[in-house]
């Protein structure tokens, strides 16, 4: 219960769709999604593969509680080795699309081998085929959801698709699902398009059923009670998103600004979430639409926004003036901050083109800032650029290159290398600001020191979805912590690294978690599914999942030496605000962090720790 | 006293708790497509809007049926569907002038609102009261007192605002 026990398996190369069991044995260790998923992965796929060759594996798998009444309960994970890193991949989505898979009675896709020619996979309840691609291929998320629908004359279908990015080879290209929901990082998307696979829709009519309905449904209210009584989910996250954060972190000098050159930006205050409110004196009308949930979730961080037709991007574009997916606080940051412009629509109207075609604003807006580093320093000039002056601050390069990265043309396709390889390629490998190939999110290390650590050792490349230290250092969650002292913080990265693993593999969102402990956590999926859910089995099972990640990027190649962090965030202190004067302090933090985790002075698990956890 | 599920759509966020709690209730398992409510995303706008039967008092599908299967429960307004006499002949989802009768595959018979025999699960499980259950002669209380409550908010004459 909570589960299906039924996988379904798709050799793209023979074009075939086989439904298997679940793995329980597996299920018990590992619970769900992110753990569960990754085990099938290391046992399947060479951890050598090279990530867009047939033989790696790209699966979407559900966690026990997705598709019930739980809160969050719709989150689906896609899991590969990522073409941006190199490294295990686990991109996170909500939306609709991961709930559906689970009400067409699969707990699981794996995809196998490449297809000859474009496919995508359609799903009605048990019956499962792969269907030929051709008129979508070429095609936006946006046109795929809408002849997809058009096709199989169902309006209930959920899709979770790629765009052209994912077709052109962008390096950090996300899957879509539901219009504007992203398995965004680590080019996810990229492996998908690798294989030829251009979309998954599904319809599902079967159901989901937990092991004791009425302790679940208890455990379920109390749960949402707490959410609900929470300043940050009951009020903070519905009206301003995560965007809350955007005045919070520049406030406290941790905005990485211009390639992270600065840690304050001038221009926060007109992309941030009260922003969004505001009239616009154009037109009158506030960027935000509404906020909206994703599937079961009843905090409903979600912007809904509508660009200024009279805005430069939009004019004469109605197909740009309807209500999408608008600015979470990542990407404000990374299509903002980061590359130094503050106009708002232009950033909205950034971020809708990262949804219609598939690709990463992390990754994206941080590439284009060091970009402009480079061009700043007269390494990139017009020469390459086509003739775009690429200067920090300029929002028609910001929108121009938007259009290029995800169309995969002129300058665009090497801003879709990612900052590692474009900076490479042009001589200044020190100013990708990434560790092991994935760009650095909204928090600079040096104003939040945990944050540091937590870059360094995230399993999937710089991420702050591994280990949200900000949650302590910041807003003081569960408790407080000084964002400038590195002490105890290896502890602290540990704790919230084994937690989230438990977390992102249970089908819940890892934003409960700024109200919810693992003890609202543990009864809910104890009442869901088989096995004796605690808390303590629960961190048990996230520090299982956080070996055997290690191990696989182990086996793949990554050292001690990548537990590291660029030059400039180790050497070059930060020039104002409270952490003025700081570095972050990784080398205070590692080798302690090492001892915690039972790993030896060269980061790898001892033969006890993977005895203990039963690796 | 009747009361009505009362729905402001302004106030939904499309988290389908409702249709989760609708197919729980009824049928025991976690399905939207077992569910008599309905929300609908119209994306272009964003707007969501949560659907269901308004418990007609001169119910089309209530005289449409032939076989007297849907008839009227007096304690709570509800018009219901007798399994045991539905026959799936579907001519009350054609009479529904609003679509909220509909036809189970799996049953072969019809499901409809039915007020969860005056404890409407639904409007328990909405996280932002977008569905309630009010006293069915007053659903326009609230949206009068939005309202009321600025008529004397205005300056008085001769006064700066």
């Amino acid at each position: 219960m909570g589960w299906h026990n039924k996988v379904l398996r798709v050799n793209l190369t023979a074009g075939t769709c086989t439904p298997e069991p679940l793995n329980a044995e597996w299920a018990q260790q590992y619970l769900g999604q992110r753990g569960l998923a990754t085990k099938y992965l290391v046992e399947e796929v060479d951890p050598k593969v090279d990530p867009l060759a047939p033989e790696n594996k790209i699966i979407f798998a559900t966690g026990p509680l997705t598709g019930t009444a739980a809160s969050t309960g719709g989150r689906y994970s896609v899991i590969t080795k990522g073409a941006l890193t190199g490294a295990i991949a686990c991109s996170n989505s909500g939306g609709y699309f991961g709930a559906e898979l689970k009400m067409a009675g699969w707990d699981m896709i794996i995809c196998e081998g490449r297809a000859a020619k474009p496919v995508y996979l359609f799903i009605e309840d048990g019956r499962a085929e792969l269907l030929p691609a051709d008129g979508l291929w070429g095609k936006s998320v946006w046109e795929v959801d809408e002849i997809i629908h058009r096709t199989h004359q169902d309006p209930l279908i959920r899709i979770s698709a790629i765009g052209r990015a994912g077709e052109e080879g962008v390096m950090y290209a996300g899957v879509v699902n539901d219009l504007h929901r992203a398995a965004g990082r680590s080019g996810v998307g990229t492996v998908m398009g690798s294989k030829n696979l251009k979309a998954i829709a599904v319809r599902g009519t079967a159901g989901v059923r937990v092991k004791d309905p009425a302790r679940f449904m208890q455990a379920a209210a109390a749960a949402k009670e707490v959410l609900a009584g929470n300043a940050v989910t009951g009020q903070g996250l519905p009206k301003y998103g995560t965007q809350v954060l955007m005045n919070v972190i520049n406030e406290v000098g941790a905005l990485p600004t211009r390639n992270h050159r600065d840690v304050q930006f001038e221009g926060a205050g007109h992309i941030s979430g009260e922003a969004m409110h505001e009239p616009r004196p154009s037109d009158g009308k506030p960027n935000l639409v509404t906020n909206q949930a994703c599937f079961g979730c009843t905090i409903a961080c979600g912007r809904i926004s509508r660009i200024d037709q009279k805005h430069y991007t939009v004019v004469n574009r109605p197909e740009y003036w309807s209500a999408s997916g608008g600015l979470e606080y990542e990407a404000a940051w990374a299509l903002g901050a980061a590359t130094g412009v503050d106009d708002l629509e232009a950033l909205t109207y950034a971020n809708f083109l990262c949804n219609e075609q598939g690709f990463d604003p992390i990754s994206f807006g941080a590439t284009v800032g060091a970009a402009m580093e480079l061009y700043d320093m007269g390494v990139i000039t017009d020469a390459e650029t086509g003739g775009l002056r690429l200067v920090f601050g300029s929002a028609e390069v910001l929108t121009t290159l938007a259009e290029l990265t995800g169309r995969g043309e002129g300058f665009g396709r090497e801003i879709g290398l990612g900052s590692k390889r474009l900076c490479e390629k042009y001589g200044h490998p020190e100013l990708s600001m990434s560790v092991n190939g994935q760009e650095f999110p909204a928090y600079d290390s040096r104003g939040i020191q945990g944050m540091g650590l937590t870059y360094a050792t995230s399993n999937r490349g710089a991420c702050h979805l591994r280990s949200y230290t900000v949650s302590s250092e910041i807003l003081g969650i569960p408790e407080k912590t000084d964002p400038l002292a590195s002490e105890g913080k290896a502890g602290l990265v540990k704790a919230f690294q084994d937690a989230t693993a438990a977390v992102d593999s249970s089908g819940l969102c890892l934003f409960t978690t700024f109200a919810w402990t693992l003890g609202d956590i543990a009864p809910q999926l104890d009442a869901a599914c088989e096995g004796e859910w605690s808390v303590d089995r629960l961190l048990e099972t996230g520090e299982r999942i956080w070996n055997m990640e290690r191990q696989f990027n182990l086996a793949a190649g990554f050292t001690a030496k990548d537990d590291t962090l660029p030059k400039r965030l180790l050497t070059e202190p930060a020039k104002t605000g409270p952490a003025k004067g700081k570095v972050n302090e990784l080398p205070k933090m590692l080798p302690e962090y090492y001892q915690l985790r039972g790993w030896d002075a060269e980061g790898v698990p001892t033969g006890e720790t993977l005895s203990r956890l039963g690796l | 006293m009747l009361r009505s599920l009362h729905i402001e759509p302004r106030k939904c966020t499309g988290c389908l708790q409702c249709e989760m709690a609708c197919s729980y209730e009824n049928e025991g398992v976690f399905n939207p497509a077992r569910s008599r409510i309905k929300v609908f995303n119209f994306h272009e706008e964003g707007r969501m809007v949560p659907y269901t039967c308004t418990q007609c008092a001169e119910a089309w599908c209530l005289h449409a049926c032939p076989v007297e299967a849907i008839v009227v429960n007096h304690a709570t307004g509800a018009k219901e569907v007798l399994d045991s006499r539905c026959v799936g002949c579907k001519v009350c989802t054609i009479a529904c002038p609003f679509g909220t009768v509909n036809y189970q595959q799996a049953t072969g018979k019809v499901i409809k609102c039915d007020l969860c025999g005056g404890d409407p699960a639904c409007a328990k499980a909405c996280p932002t009261q977008a569905i309630t259950y009010v006293d069915a002669d007053w659903t326009g209380y609230d949206r009068m007192r939005a309202w009321a409550s600025r008529t004397d908010a205005q300056p008085a004459a001769g006064t700066p605002a």
